[in-house]
């Protein structure tokens, strides 16, 4: 039931307390807050630095313009609304295709337009906004993500976290969503979450309810086969992600669009510690090697030197892999 | 990154709460805890003279804080007489003074005084030498009296003691007895101590002893070693020390009553010994407050009743900052059960828990049907705390019609506050689940009783409300619990799989 504390350091497991005064506080700059609180930023800033992000359809930033939204969305077929500054996934709404008679919603409920003006004008008005703050509500297009990995996953896309660290990408999960967690990614609601070799993109473990697993709970594939294509293209996008923001410690939300390869979903300045469970091993030797490591180095070799020395085999595997990933390790 | 600065600002609270608490207790005898016993002597000085008919003046000297005594408050009765308090270095008194008095006056002076555990003797000025001149014969006897105990003798005390012994009846010399003709005891032994070079004055004390009445302050010789140090010596026995139960009444070598305009002047005193609370007898200490006494207790009534709830708060957020950053309890909203905790001690927990879970439940039925009806944020917000306020006078009503007075207090709740707590659960219910809404519901309520039961403690009261350095140190303890970067109690069970294989 209960872990001792010295079983948790042994590990390596960092706890709450840990993270937010020893890296949220030291390495993430409160004015930089801004720039992955309010999703619309972030995208514009993505642009900038040449990170692919989901196309955007559309913003809306008054009650007066909700009315509109009807036109705007006309000719797109699936598309998710979002508030800009909403954290935790709070107040995504997901429309996997347009009927004759409404909007669908990846569970299959039909919503009317009525819907989608009432759950803007939430969105508008704070609902789901840090604080309650008035919000941008974006309209993005949706993510044809990769049909390899959809036999993994249940309803909505599943997205790839990287927690990464002074511009090093430390520590990987996939999040699967489940009919438990209602097409959402959030492991507290009952998504999968399954810890990826930051070496090879493969699955270590997976974890549903803080209890590990090895298939999928509703589409019953077995999880040891996951594995992440054009991975390291994947870590060098978000390891990217440190210059273009600043922050040091940062969890990115990365998703694989089937024609547009890796995408910059969100960002993320507090990023949660079930990255842990899901990998089965603590964050703190790799922060710690990481903090003695210069943060000039370019992308690349810091996504080469993470490659080497965060390298992992899967768990769920019973034979040994032959193969470690030959075209990452190449230094 | 030095966290030198920190260690030292969290030392330096740590220090200044302790040493203005330690300083509250020894100084202003205040006790650590709120049921503590002390002991309270009454005692009440009557003035008595026949006034001449002539505008009359009264001086009364009055006694001051000293070693085993605390004044805690005085009053006096004197109807038609002009009343004020004077003081300088040899002590207090008290003048009375009126235009016209005729036949018999009486003056009433009573104090209360708080028995101590104060053992440092007071700082009392030591008084010149006087020049002393005898007429003959007896300028011999002085000195020869003199000369036989200086002999024995090492120090004041010691002469001291040698020159009472020569007149205490037993041992009466020739000498002795021959000054004893012409000059009162005590008067005649501080005049012989100062020819011989010895500092001393006569003072008054009262000897306190539970219901007399009647009783005449009786005469002391207080004689000095040096400039600081003085000891008491009665001038019958040659006893050296102060027994406990004498009040000094003077000790600045001045008469004890002065009149003008009057004739048969006395004094004459009644005492009483009675047991009260502690922390009563704290509350009616006269407000001396320096900046070191620091305390509420100067404040108006009113203003410190209000203040007894303020202090408690950081009580409160102690709790909390307890429980989340070492336990890791989820509550909704950071305070809120603080403030449902102040609510509680107004309503006593059964009848706020029964209150609170009343209010919130109804409040997210009706709070669920508002989100039909397609609102903006801060409009339908107005409209629960519409719906709150709607929901306890409804429920203040029907508990008082069936007779439950104790239901009026669900009016102690904040309102305000209640309903961002049931919006808040709205939303997490709609987007998390009824389970989230349980934990961090359950989390807050859990919060908000160990909150009150802390709060409500009569012990942390008295103490907090006494010593206001304990602020200090709460201060001190919030910031080091900010530096804590080990494991929540619950984390320890979150992650309890990892551990597993």
């Amino acid at each position: 039931m209960w872990a001792r504390p010295s079983q948790l350091l042994r590990r390596g497991i960092i706890g709450m307390n840990r993270r937010n005064i020893r890296y949220i506080g030291r390495y993430n700059s409160r004015r930089l807050y801004p720039l992955v609180d309010d999703k619309l930023k972030t995208k514009l800033l993505a642009e900038q630095y040449g990170i692919t992000t989901p196309a955007l359809i559309g913003t809306v930033t008054t009650q007066f313009e909700v009315k509109r939204v009807g036109n705007m969305i006309a000719g797109h077929d699936g598309f998710a609304i979002k508030p800009a500054k909403g954290s935790g996934g709070k107040g995504i709404l997901v429309i996997e295709r347009v009927d004759h008679d409404g909007f669908v919603k990846p569970s299959g409920a039909k919503l009317s337009l009525e819907d989608l003006h009432r759950h803007i004008s939430n969105i508008l008005s704070g609902l789901y906004s840090l604080g309650g703050a008035p919000d941008v509500a974006m309209i993005e297009a949706l993510i044809n993500f990769d049909e390899k990995l959809s036999e993994y996953t249940y309803e909505g896309v599943p997205d790839i976290r990287v927690i990464v660290f002074r511009g090093y990408p430390v520590m990987a999960m996939m999040r699967l969503s489940t009919a438990a967690s209602d097409g959402k990614a959030n492991l507290h609601q009952g998504a999968v979450g399954v810890g990826l070799d930051i070496a090879t993109g493969t699955a270590v473990r997976g974890v549903q309810f803080d209890r590990s697993r090895r298939d999928h709970p509703d589409t019953g594939h077995e999880l040891a086969s996951l594995r992440i294509p054009d991975w390291t293209n994947l870590l060098e996008l978000a390891a990217s992600c440190y210059e273009m923001t600043g922050l040091g410690y940062l969890g990115t939300d990365m998703v694989i669009d089937r024609n547009r390869g890796p995408m910059l979903l969100e960002l993320n300045a507090r990023p949660g510690l079930a990255i842990q469970m899901a990998n089965g091993e603590g964050l703190r030797s790799r922060l710690d090697l990481v903090e003695k490591q210069s943060d000039r180095l370019s992308v690349k070799e810091r996504v080469t030197f993470a490659q080497r020395h965060f390298a992992r085999r899967g768990e769920l595997k019973d034979l040994p892999e032959p193969e470690l990933a030959p075209t990452c390790v190449n230094t | 990154m030095s966290r030198l600065p920190f260690y030292l600002i969290v030392g330096l609270l740590m220090l200044l709460g302790i040493g203005t608490s330690l300083h509250r207790h020894i100084q202003m005898e205040v006790p650590w805890t709120p049921g503590e016993q002390r002991q309270v002597w009454e005692v009440e000085a009557i003035v008595d003279f026949t006034a001449l008919g002539d505008p009359a003046r009264v001086e009364l000297a009055l006694p001051s804080h000293q070693r085993g005594y605390r004044i805690l408050t005085e009053n006096t009765a004197s109807p038609g007489y002009g009343l004020s308090f004077l003081q300088d270095e040899s002590g207090r008194r008290a003048q009375w003074a009126t235009r016209r008095a005729t036949g018999s006056q009486q003056l009433y002076y009573s104090v209360r005084l708080l028995v101590t555990d104060d053992q440092r003797k007071r700082q009392i000025a030591r008084p010149p030498l006087r020049d002393v001149s005898w007429e003959r014969p007896y300028d011999t006897a002085a000195a020869q009296v003199i000369e036989r105990a200086w002999m024995r003798s090492a120090d004041p005390y010691t002469f001291t003691r040698e020159l009472i012994r020569d007149f205490s009846d037993e041992l009466q010399g020739e000498n002795a007895r021959l000054l004893l003709t012409q000059f009162e005891r005590t008067p005649l032994l501080v005049r012989l101590l100062n020819q011989a070079g010895v500092h001393a004055q006569e003072v008054s004390g009262l000897l306190l002893e539970d219901g007399r009445r009647r009783q005449t302050l009786t005469s002391w010789i207080m004689v000095f070693e040096d400039e600081e140090n003085w000891a008491l010596f009665d001038p019958r026995t040659a006893e050296q020390g102060q027994p406990d139960n004498l009040l000094l009444w003077e000790a600045g070598g001045r008469a004890v009553l002065e009149v003008q305009g009057g004739t048969n002047s006395r004094v004459t005193f009644s005492m009483l010994s009675r047991s009260q609370p502690a922390a009563a007898a704290v509350r009616s200490q006269l407000a001396d407050d320096t900046l070191l006494n620091f305390s509420i207790h100067s404040l108006p009534l009113e203003e410190q009743a209000l203040f007894q709830t303020i202090l408690l708060i950081p009580i409160g957020a102690l709790v909390v900052v307890f429980l989340r950053i070492l336990v890791g309890i989820k509550t909704s909203g950071t305070f809120m059960p603080v403030l449902i905790a102040l609510a509680f001690i107004q309503t006593t927990l059964p009848t706020g828990l029964i209150g609170f879970l009343l209010v919130v439940s109804v409040g997210l039925v009706i709070r669920n049907y508002l989100s039909y009806l397609n609102l903006l944020l801060v409009a339908r917000v107005s409209a629960v705390i519409i719906t709150v306020i709607a929901i306890i006078s409804i429920f203040s009503v029907l508990s008082y019609r069936f007779g439950l007075n104790a239901g009026l207090t669900i009016t102690f709740f904040p309102m305000i506050i209640l309903a961002w707590t049931i919006e808040r659960m709205s939303i997490l219910w709609e987007e998390e689940g009824p389970k989230q809404v349980l934990i961090q519901g359950g989390g807050s309520l859990i919060t908000a009783v160990l909150a009150y039961l802390a709060m409500n403690n009569p012990w942390i009261r008295h103490i907090t409300f006494n010593f206001l350095g304990v602020q200090l140190i709460i201060m001190a303890l919030i910031l080091l619990l900010g530096n804590y970067t080990g494991y929540r109690l619950l984390e320890l069970r979150r992650f309890k799989p990892v551990t597993e294989d």
